[in-house]
């Protein structure tokens, strides 16, 4: 969507845009409008009413029509507001950009004096600069400008800092760029939208402030009017003649307010978090548009899962990232479900406990049986009560997890009373037992720690223990070692494996590393674009793959131990899930696609628990198609065209 | 074969803490005294945790960071001043994140001609050229030049990326990290265009990763980095399967390989060294299950363990002993 149609989709930003844009052509046309001189007197008709001998606002005490004054003011003070607003946020942007991107002494001793200037109380030191300077229309607008630079400053620097960081600076230094070029073409356009909307929350107080000055009768000098030295007048009189002050009054109003209605807009339209949706506040559980009847519980274990689909639901597309998933795990047992990244194993995961963030996401058919409940649109507080008492998550950044300002024991203790009344002391113990469990050395001390202050592996150590707080039956541990070092991946994993041994926990462990799932899981379920192209055992998987994704992608993932070589790439990528060919979703990057694999659904198909989504498979699968052995898997070179077949 | 790269002794320390005046609270030692020699059209893999100083180390050979200390000598030109645009018509840098390294708000063309225009002074006509020719070597289509990076995937990105280091003409590259930010399956398709490109225009490569599995593929020699230091260099197909320093063979026998049983190798929570206050003697003695007594005295240099592969220890794994 454009940035101007997401201001105009504000309606009290509209309002203020248009408000404003009158006064702006009322000011810009008022040489041109019948009035009389702004600052011709008639002693004969002093503080005269509105309406009073022609005048439509009346006089002021010197006989001066007040429409002129007032139109003629509004020009002056709008300019003055404007000029102060460029001027603060061009030398306020220059400041800041110079000291995020030289960074170290640059910044330190930029940021020092701005901190100076902040120092001040703001209005004290616009009156000692004015009175520095002397008065006058000129003065005032230096000394407003002056005071808001640190504002500017401040800000800028902050974001500058965040973007010189950014590897595309790197990229452009190596290009031979010098300092100056990086800023304007690469530093600029990205702080501009900042800079933007920094002055257009900002211009309405300039205006207050230079009008504070008229006032005072620190600014526009006496005969010429501006809007606040039209009050400080009208003020003299305030008692006897209080209509005077009411248009100058009322058009500051006016203008200040319609300023920062816009400005308002302008902001929230330019926040990317806003534009993408983040900042809407989830449902506290997946919205749920079944059609149909749930399907009947089949008993086959402790998580079942049978055609489950999710979608998001955007406005001009549906996103189906789970299409119809039916998945169970047993006591003691775990099962991994490996795919590539968006072929919908996260969202899967999610849907089990209705924690897909809704909107867009929408359960759209299929039931989640855990201990034989169908949780997919069972009522909030049945649900909340099942989660982490019954089913737990681990998650890839255990960061995300943790409050970064309580300390893990706290946390833990949290956890553990969301489910169970216990005393301050029990959940203290039961805590320090669980950092123990998950193998936590020196437990009693760490139980004190902010999650800051520990290793990546600690903290997965520390999200494995909130997960074991209230005993679950079921954990789904989404990639929780992808974000770790190997030497810590493999403690993590031998901690699950054990875990999973001594409480007989049923584990579904999503990732994307075949020497992980080898090495942990019983059973493997592959995904792709949605679905479960096969399934079986880790072994039966790993040594006969019968999908020719499968094959594949076992084949183009390298292995320790096999020396220098090239690998078997999978030309193309995976479809997306809003645009899903018809028939076999593998077909345009399977070697063996026929005209049947693109006309109808393939299903899943076999028995026993060893099923494959495909109509010429690679192995033998009881239940399933012959096999049709495919072209060897070998490691080629990517040419143009098959590059092409993926864009 | 000639050196491509020849790194001395260099060093980057860095400090915390930095005070306005007076000197600063401590200092970190990114990377501790680092020699290696690349040969030309050679691929030399480096491999360490996070934090053991990879990233550093690649910064300061493309002149993004300037040394504490060492020299760095690129096709026999010692170079260090640490100025990228000097650097960057030898030695380029292929980032992790390939989005993040294209600016939101340029075209794909604008991208690829700052190195043509700022590097090598090409007039318009001729970037026009060039850049089709690389695009077309790294399966580019033209028409993507005039569009914006959020249009592209991952796998994509990344091959601007290439074209982007390949239009400096810099023969030599860093590749920090390119595929740990893609899938697999266009992960193998990004190191099969590395492996062709390499071939095709003889370049030379320092690959970073920390997967030990792909550095294994794509590598003639590996270097292993501790704790900013060079614990072990050798033979792609050997480093892992005979490893000489226990570090090696920790993170070998750690990696998950199918066909192997879950067990970790090493028992106990572990902890990198405290770098603000490193350990005397070697650095891995506190994970190190054959710690002897001069372990704790001395720094270990890299030492010859035969057969050309060098490791920093004084008590290697045997010989014979390879990796579960
Ligand atoms: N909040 C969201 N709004 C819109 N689409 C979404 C959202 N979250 C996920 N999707 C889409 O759903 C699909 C499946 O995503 P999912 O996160 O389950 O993939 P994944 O297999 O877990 O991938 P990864 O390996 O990257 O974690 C993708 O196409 C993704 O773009
Ligand atoms: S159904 Fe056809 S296109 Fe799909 S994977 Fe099987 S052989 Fe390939
Ligand atoms: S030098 Fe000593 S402590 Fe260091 S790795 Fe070798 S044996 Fe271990
Ligand atoms: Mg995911």
């Amino acid at each position: 969507m454009t940035t101007l149609a997401l201001i105009a989709r504000n309606r009290l930003a509209l309002w203020g845009g248009i408000v404003l844009i009158l006064v702006i052509l009322l000011a810009l046309v008022t040489p041109w409008l019948p009035l009389y001189p702004p600052n011709a007197t008639d002693p004969s008709i002093k503080n005269a009413w509105f309406g009073e001998e022609g005048h439509l606002l009346g006089t002021d005490h010197l006989g001066r029509d007040i429409l002129s004054r007032l139109l003629w003011g509004t020009r002056v003070s709008l300019a003055i507001g404007f000029a102060s607003a460029v001027i603060a946020a061009v030398l306020g942007a220059a400041i800041g950009i110079v000291a995020g991107y030289f960074g170290g002494r640059t910044d330190n001793i930029l940021m020092r004096l701005i901190d100076l200037i902040m120092g001040f109380p703001y209005i004290l030191l616009a009156l000692a600069i004015v009175a520095a300077l002397g008065p006058g229309l000129m003065n005032a607008l230096i000394a407003v400008a002056a005071v808001n630079i640190p504002f500017f400053a401040r800000n800028i620097r902050g974001v500058t800092v965040g973007i010189a960081h950014k590897e595309f600076v790197d990229a452009a230094k190596l290009a031979g760029m010098g300092h100056v070029r990086i800023i304007l073409t690469e530093i600029l356009p990205n702080v501009v939208p900042v800079i933007v909307v920094a002055a257009s929350t900002t211009v309405g107080w300039m205006i207050l402030e230079t009008a504070g000055l008229s006032f005072l009768g620190l600014g526009s000098q006496p005969p010429d009017p501006d809007l606040g030295s039209m009050l400080g007048l009208a003020k003299d009189s305030l008692i006897t003649d209080p209509h005077v002050s009411y248009p100058p009054g009322l058009m500051i109003l006016i203008i200040v307010m319609s300023i920062n209605l816009l400005g308002d807009g302008i902001r929230d339209a330019l926040d990317p978090r806003l534009r993408s949706g983040a900042l809407s506040r989830p449902a506290a559980a997946t919205t749920v548009d079944r059609r149909g009847a749930a399907p009947a519980f089949r008993d086959e274990g402790i998580l079942e899962m049978t055609d489950l689909s999710t979608e998001f639901r955007l406005k001009r597309r549906t996103y189906k990232a789970v299409g119809g998933v039916t998945l169970a795990v047993k006591p003691g047992e775990c099962l991994g479900i490996i795919g590539e990244s968006g072929s919908g194993k996260s969202v899967t995961a999610l849907s089990v406990m209705g924690l897909v963030a809704s909107p867009p996401g929408v359960i759209t058919g299929g039931a989640v049986y855990v201990e034989g409940e169908d949780t997919v649109g069972m009522p909030y507080r049945q649900l909340r009560a099942l989660r982490g008492d019954r089913v737990a998550y681990i998650f890839q950044d255990p960061l995300a997890t943790l409050h970064p300002l309580f300390t893990v024991g706290d946390q833990l203790v949290e956890a553990i009373r969301v489910h169970h009344r216990v005393s301050d002391k029990e959940a203290r113990a039961k805590a320090l037992e669980l950092l123990k469990q998950v193998r936590i050395p020196n437990a009693e001390s760490r139980i004190d720690s902010y999650p800051h202050e520990m290793s990546g592996g600690m903290r997965q150590r520390v999200g494995i223990a909130m997960a074991l707080a209230n005993d679950p039956e079921v954990i789904i541990a989404d990639e929780p070692t992808t974000a770790l070092d190997v030497t810590v991946q493999a403690q993590i994993l031998s901690l699950l494996s054990d875990l999973r041994r001594e409480r007989g926990l049923a584990i579904v462990f999503i990732t994307h590393d075949f020497g992980v799932v080898a090495q942990l899981c019983d059973r493997v379920a592959v995904m792709y674009a949605g679905r479960i192209v096969e399934e079986g055992s880790t072994s039966d998987i790993l040594r006969s793959p019968a999908h020719p994704y499968t094959k594949r992608l076992i084949a183009c993932v390298p292995e320790l131990g096999e020396g220098k070589r090239a690998l078997a790439a999978i030309p193309g990528l995976p479809p997306a899930v809003d645009r899903l060919p018809d028939g076999c979703h593998f077909a345009d990057r399977c070697p063996k696609a026929r005209d049947v694999c693109r006309q109808d659904d393939v299903a899943l198909m076999g028995q026993g628990g060893r099923a494959v989504r495909c109509l010429f498979p690679e192995a033998e699968v009881p239940g399933a198609p012959e096999a049709v052995p495919g072209p060897p898997v070998e490691a080629e070179p990517i040419t143009a065209d098959r590059v092409e077949a993926a864009q | 074969m000639s050196a491509a790269l020849k790194l001395e002794n260099l060093t980057k320390d860095f400090p915390v803490g930095k005070r306005m005046f007076g000197p600063p609270r401590g200092v970190v030692h990114a990377v501790r005294p680092v020699t290696l020699t690349v040969e030309t059209g050679e691929t030399l893999g480096i491999v360490g945790e996070s934090g053991c100083g990879k990233s550093t180390l690649a910064r300061m050979l493309v002149g993004l960071l300037s040394p504490t200390d060492g020299t760095i000598e690129i096709e026999g030109a010692a170079l260090d001043n640490a100025d990228p645009s000097e650097f960057g018509r030898k030695i380029q840098y292929v980032f992790q994140d390939p989005i993040s390294s294209l600016n939101p708000r340029k075209t794909i063309r604008q991208v690829m001609e700052a190195p043509l225009k700022h590097l090598h002074s090409m007039p318009k006509a001729r970037r026009r050229e060039r850049i089709a020719e690389i695009f077309d070597a790294v399966n580019l289509r033209e028409e993507f030049l005039d569009r914006y990076p959020h249009e592209f995937s991952g796998g994509q990105a990344q091959r601007i990326g290439i074209a982007r280091a390949l239009a400096a003409e810099a023969r030599i590259l860093i590749l920090d990290e390119p595929v740990s930010a893609l899938d697999v399956s266009v992960q193998a398709q990004v190191l099969n265009l590395l492996a062709r490109l390499k071939a095709e225009l003889g370049l030379t490569y320092l690959f970073i990763s920390h997967d030990l599995a792909v550095v294994e593929a794509v590598s003639d020699r590996v270097a292993v980095l501790y704790f900013g230091a060079v614990v072990e260099v050798g033979r792609a197909e050997d480093v892992f399967r005979a490893p000489r320093h226990p570090y090696t063979k920790l993170l070998a026998d750690s990696a998950p390989v199918v066909g192997r049983d879950l067990k970790a190798p090493e028992g106990r929570e572990t902890e990198l060294p405290d770098p603000l206050n490193p350990p005397t003697g070697c650095a891995f003695r506190a994970r190190c299950p054959r710690a002897v007594d001069r372990c704790a005295a001395e720094d270990p240099p890299l030492m010859e363990m035969g057969s050309g592969q060098l490791a920093a220890c004084f008590n290697p794994v045997p010989e014979g002993e390879a990796a579960k």
